[in-house]
C-alpha cells in the first residue's frame, strides 16, 4: 500500500492505505477519531466538516490522496477541556445545542471562518454554516456562539 | 371528601428506591431513570430536581444511562412526558430518602428529626455532630419500596429547580468525545450493513453472493427471507460488500404507492376506522345561516435525523447485549424477544446517546438488524448503521393527514357549530405494545410477521392522529371525528406532535379566516373565545413581545396561532413575521409558553426556539417524495430543511407558574408556528394555502384558485 503523508491536528502522521479511501474512513477507522461524524456520505450535511488548510471541507468525499502533504485538523485538534478553543468555551456559554451530532462539523466551520474572516457578521457566519445541517434548531444560538468567540478572540 | 396520597405514575410502576437512587462512600450520587437523553437535556433537568431534594451539590450525581439490566421501567422517553413522570418520580423518592435517612442519623444522635439539616450532603445535628448520606449508606437500605406521602419540598425552599443549570451532556459534545453510539468502540467490533429494496417492499427474489464473497474482509452473508446483510472487520468493506450484494440481489415486483400530489383523495379512499373523539351541545341548536368549509392537508413527514441510525449487538450463546438509542429500551426488548422468539431475561438491552431523533425513527429497527447479523459473528459484537438513504426511505414517517373543517355561522358570522374530521394513517406503531413486533426486519424474514397497521393513543393519553383535535374554544357545539386508514402503503408512526401540527394548522387557519371574515383582529377574536386565563396571557404575552399588530407594510405580513399541547400540557403562542413575494421567508418568531413550573428555564427556552425552527422547515420546505414505486426523497438534496441562512430570529418569553406541576415543552411550539406562518401568508399575500408545505409552487396554486 502506498503511503500518505498529512499533518493531522499540528502532527506528522502517515497512512497505509489505498489513497482513493475517503478521509472520513481513515479519521474514524484506521486512526480512531471519532470527532467528525459520519451523517451523509455524500457531502451534503457537513457533519463530517474538518479543516484542510484554511477550508472546511467534507471528510466523507475527500480522498485521502487529495490531503497529502497538507495540513488537517479535525475536532479533536480543535481544543480540548483542559485547553478549549474560544468556539469551545462559547458553544457551552451558549448552550448552543439540543442533540450535539451536527457540532463537530459546525465548530470546523466556524474555526476556518474565524481563520480567514475574525470579525465576521451575523450574516457572514449563517453564510459559512450553511452547507451544515442542524435537525433540532440550534442554529440561532451557534450562531451567536460563533460572533461571541470572535469577539473574544479579537480582544487584547 | 380526602383522598388518599398515591404514589407518582412511574415510581408507583417501580417502587424499589434502591432503583433510582444510590450512594458510594466516596460522596458520589447515582441516579438511575428510566427516561433517556434524545438531545432535550432531561438528564440534567432530571439531575437538577434529585439534587434539590437530596440537598446535595448536582456535581455529585452521576446520571446512569437507562438499561434492561437495572432502571426503573419507564416506558418509552416521548410525548413530552419526561418532567411529568420521571420528574416526579425522583422527586418523591429523593423526598422519601430524604426523610429515612434523616430519621436514621436523628437515631444515632438521640435527637429529633427536625433538630437536623442537610447541607451538601451532609447532616448536621446540634453542636457539632454531623454525618452524612455516604457515611450511613451501610447501614440504611433503599432496597425497599417507596410510599406514598412523601412531601417534597415547596417550590420556595428549591435551589436548583427554576434555574438554567448546564446541560451535563454539552461539554463531551463540544470536545468531541465519543459519547454518541456511532463513536462507541467495543473491543473486537465488526461492522454491518442491511440490503433494503428501493422498490417499496419488493421482496428478494434471488441472491448471487459472488461479489460479495470477493471483498476481503468479509466474515459472514446472513440472509432470511428478504432479509439480508453482510459482516466484515472493517466499515469500509462492509459498504464494499453491500455494493457487492446489491450487484447480486433480484427483487420482486413491489407495492404500489398512492398520488403524492393528491394526498387527500388518496387518505379519503381508503377503508377506515371511525371515532367520535368529541361532542359537545348546544343547549339552545339554532339554524345556521350559512356554513363555511375549508379542507387542510399536511404531507408525510420524515425524522430525517442528523445521524443515520446505529446499533450494536453482542451474542454470548443464547444470550444477546444490545447497544441501542431507542427511546424505550424495554420496549425494544419485548419486541426482540418476540423475534427472536426468547425470554426477555435472555436479552440485555442498554442506552447510548443518539442523535436527536423527533419521534420513532429506525433506532429500534437498526438494533434488531445488528441483532441478526450478530448472531453470525461467532460471539463478536456488529455496530450496524443505516445509510443515508435507507434513513430517508425505509424510516417511518410522520403521517400524512386530510382534515375538514365545517362552521355553522348565524348572521352576524358568530360560530355556532363546529365539525372536524381527520383522514389519517395512525401516528403510533411502536415497538413493544402489542403481541407482534413493530420492527422492520421483522417483516422481511423469511417467517415473516405481519406489516403492523399504525394505531393512535387513546384521548386519554393526548390522542395520536386526533391530537389538539378537540377546539380549546367556547363554541357552542362541535362534533371531532378520527377516520383511521386501515391500509398503510406508506409507513407511519411517531413524529414530534403526532397529529397536533396537521390539527392546529387547520383550526387555527380557519378561525383566522372566519375572523378575517368578521373584519376582526385574530389575536382579539381567539381572545373573545376563550375563558382559559392560562390560555389568554399566552396570547397576550406573545401578541405584546411582537408589537402586534405592526402598520401594513408591502411584502409583509403577521400571523398568530395558539395552542395547548394535547389540550392538557403547555400552552404556547407564536406570532410570525414574514416577507413574502415569491418565496417566502419567515423573519421573526415570537413566541410564549406556559409550562407551568419551569425546572431549567434556559433548557424551556431551547426546546420551544428548536421546536418552532424545526416547525419553520416542516412548513416551508419539507415533504416526503414518491412515485408509483418508491420513495424518491432519499438524500438531503431531496429532501431540503431549512438552512442556517433561512433560519427566522426566535423570541421566547416564559409565563411563570411555579405553583402549577410542570409538563414538557418539547412539542409545544410545532403546532402555533404551523399555524402563525400560514397566517402570516394569507396577511402578507391575502392567499390561504391550505396544503402544506407552503412552498412556491403551491402559492402559485392558491393564488390561480383564489383569482
Amino acid at each position: 500500500m502506498p503511503h500518505t503523508r498529512f499533518r493531522l491536528n499540528g502532527v506528522a502522521t502517515e497512512v497505509d492505505a489505498d489513497p482513493d479511501t475517503m478521509l472520513l474512513d481513515v479519521l474514524r477507522g484506521r486512526l480512531g477519531l471519532t470527532g467528525a461524524h459520519f451523517g451523509c456520505g455524500a457531502g451534503e450535511c457537513g457533519a463530517c466538516h474538518v479543516i484542510v488548510g484554511d477550508h472546511a471541507v467534507s471528510a466523507c468525499d475527500t480522498p485521502l490522496w487529495s490531503v497529502a502533504d497538507k495540513e488537517v485538523t479535525t475536532p479533536e485538534g480543535l481544543g480540548s477541556a483542559d485547553k478549549p478553543h474560544p468556539l469551545q468555551r462559547a458553544f457551552i456559554a451558549e448552550q448552543a445545542l439540543q442533540c450535539g451530532y451536527c457540532v463537530p462539523g459546525i465548530l470546523m466551520s466556524a474555526a476556518a471562518l474565524l481563520r480567514q474572516n475574525p470579525h465576521p457578521s451575523e450574516t457572514e457566519v449563517r453564510a459559512a454554516l450553511d452547507r451544515n445541517l442542524c435537525r433540532c434548531g440550534s442554529h440561532n444560538r451557534m450562531v451567536r456562539a460563533v460572533l461571541r468567540a470572535a469577539q473574544e478572540m479579537a480582544a487584547p | 371528601m380526602s383522598t388518599s396520597p398515591t404514589l407518582p405514575v412511574s415510581l408507583a410502576a417501580n417502587p424499589r428506591l434502591s432503583s433510582w437512587i444510590r450512594f458510594a462512600a466516596d460522596g458520589e450520587v447515582t441516579v438511575s431513570p428510566g427516561k433517556v437523553e434524545i438531545g432535550q437535556g432531561i438528564v440534567t433537568a432530571l439531575a437538577q430536581i434529585a439534587a434539590d431534594e437530596l440537598d446535595i451539590d448536582i456535581v455529585r450525581v452521576r446520571m446512569v444511562r437507562a438499561s434492561t439490566a437495572a432502571s426503573p421501567n419507564e416506558g418509552v422517553t416521548s410525548g413530552s412526558l419526561s418532567i411529568q413522570q420521571s420528574g416526579r418520580a425522583l422527586r418523591h423518592a429523593c423526598a422519601e430518602i430524604r426523610r429515612i435517612f434523616l430519621a436514621a442519623a436523628a437515631d444515632r444522635f438521640g435527637v429529633e428529626t427536625r433538630a437536623l439539616e442537610i447541607s451538601d450532603g451532609t447532616i448536621y445535628g446540634p453542636g457539632n455532630i454531623s454525618t452524612s448520606y455516604w457515611e450511613l449508606a451501610d447501614e440504611v437500605s433503599l432496597d425497599r419500596d417507596a410510599t406514598p406521602g412523601a412531601t417534597p419540598k415547596p417550590v420556595a425552599r428549591r435551589a436548583l429547580a427554576g434555574h438554567s443549570a448546564a446541560r451535563l451532556d454539552i461539554p463531551d459534545k463540544v470536545f468531541a468525545q465519543p459519547r454518541f453510539i456511532h463513536d462507541t468502540a467495543l473491543p473486537g467490533l465488526l461492522h454491518g450493513r442491511v440490503m433494503r429494496p428501493e422498490m417499496s417492499r419488493a421482496k428478494l427474489a434471488g441472491l448471487d453472493e459472488t461479489a460479495a464473497r470477493a471483498v476481503a474482509g468479509l466474515i459472514a452473508i446472513v440472509r432470511d427471507g428478504s432479509f439480508s446483510g453482510v459482516v466484515c472487520d472493517t466499515e469500509r468493506a462492509a459498504e464494499a460488500a453491500l455494493r457487492g450484494l446489491r450487484k447480486g440481489a433480484t427483487w420482486s415486483q413491489g407495492e404500489a404507492l398512492p398520488d403524492e400530489n393528491d394526498l387527500a383523495a388518496f387518505l379519503k379512499a381508503q377503508p377506515i376506522e371511525s371515532t367520535v373523539i368529541d361532542k359537545r351541545t348546544s343547549d339552545r341548536p339554532a339554524q345556521a345561516a350559512r356554513t363555511v368549509r375549508r379542507q387542510y392537508t399536511r404531507p408525510y413527514i420524515a425524522h430525517a435525523s442528523i445521524a443515520p441510525s446505529c446499533a450494536m449487538a453482542q451474542w454470548d450463546g443464547d444470550r444477546v447485549h444490545v447497544w441501542t438509542h431507542s427511546q424505550g429500551v424495554y420496549l425494544l426488548r419485548a419486541d426482540l424477544a418476540l423475534v427472536l422468539e426468547l425470554p426477555v431475561e435472555h436479552i440485555t438491552v442498554e442506552h447510548l446517546e443518539g442523535a436527536g431523533c423527533y419521534g420513532h425513527n429506525p433506532a429500534d429497527d437498526v438494533a434488531l438488524d445488528a441483532v441478526l447479523l450478530a448472531k453470525a459473528a461467532a460471539g463478536r459484537p456488529v455496530r450496524v448503521q443505516w445509510s443515508r438513504a435507507d434513513e430517508m426511505t425505509h424510516a417511518p414517517f410522520g403521517a400524512a393527514m386530510a382534515i375538514e373543517i365545517e362552521a355553522g355561522l348565524d348572521a352576524r358570522n358568530e360560530i355556532m357549530s363546529w365539525h372536524h374530521a381527520i383522514w389519517s394513517n395512525g401516528h403510533a406503531a411502536r415497538p413493544g405494545r402489542a403481541a407482534k413486533p413493530a420492527l422492520l426486519a421483522g417483516f422481511e424474514l423469511g417467517n415473516a410477521f405481519p406489516r403492523v397497521i399504525s394505531g393512535n393513543p387513546p384521548q386519554a393519553n393526548g390522542g395520536g392522529g386526533d391530537r389538539n383535535s378537540v377546539p380549546l374554544y367556547d363554541f357552542p357545539s362541535w362534533t371531532v371525528e378520527s377516520h383511521r386508514l386501515l391500509t398503510m402503503p406508506i409507513r407511519t408512526s411517531a413524529l414530534r406532535t403526532l397529529g397536533a401540527q396537521g390539527n392546529v394548522f387547520a383550526i387555527e387557519s380557519f378561525l383566522d379566516e372566519i375572523a378575517a371574515e368578521h373584519g376582526e383582529d385574530p389575536v382579539a377574536f381567539r381572545l373573545r373565545h376563550l375563558t382559559d386565563e392560562r390560555a389568554k396571557d399566552v396570547i397576550r404575552t406573545a401578541a405584546r413581545g411582537a408589537n402586534w399588530k405592526p402598520a401594513q407594510k408591502p411584502g409583509t405580513g403577521y400571523g398568530i396561532g395558539f395552542a395547548r399541547y394535547k389540550n392538557t400540557g403547555a400552552y404556547c403562542a407564536a406570532v410570525a413575521e414574514i416577507e413574502g413575494e415569491e418565496d417566502i421567508r419567515v423573519k421573526r418568531l415570537t413566541l410564549a409558553v406556559d409550562v407551568g413550573e419551569v425546572i431549567n428555564p434556559d433548557g424551556v427556552i431551547n426546546q420551544i426556539e428548536g421546536g418552532a425552527i424545526q416547525a419553520t422547515s416542516w412548513v416551508l420546505k419539507e415533504r416526503v417524495r414518491f412515485d408509483a414505486t418508491r420513495i424518491t426523497s432519499n438524500s438531503w438534496t431531496e429532501y431540503p430543511i431549512l438552512r442556517f441562512s433561512e433560519v427566522p430570529a426566535v423570541q421566547v418569553d416564559i409565563v411563570q407558574r411555579p405553583e402549577i406541576e410542570p409538563v414538557g415543552a418539547g412539542e409545544a411550539a410545532h403546532g402555533p408556528v404551523t399555524a402563525a406562518i400560514a397566517n402570516a401568508v394569507f396577511d402578507c399575500l391575502g392567499v390561504r394555502v391550505r396544503d402544506l408545505p407552503i412552498t412556491r409552487d403551491r402559492l402559485i396554486a392558491a393564488m390561480n384558485s383564489s383569482s
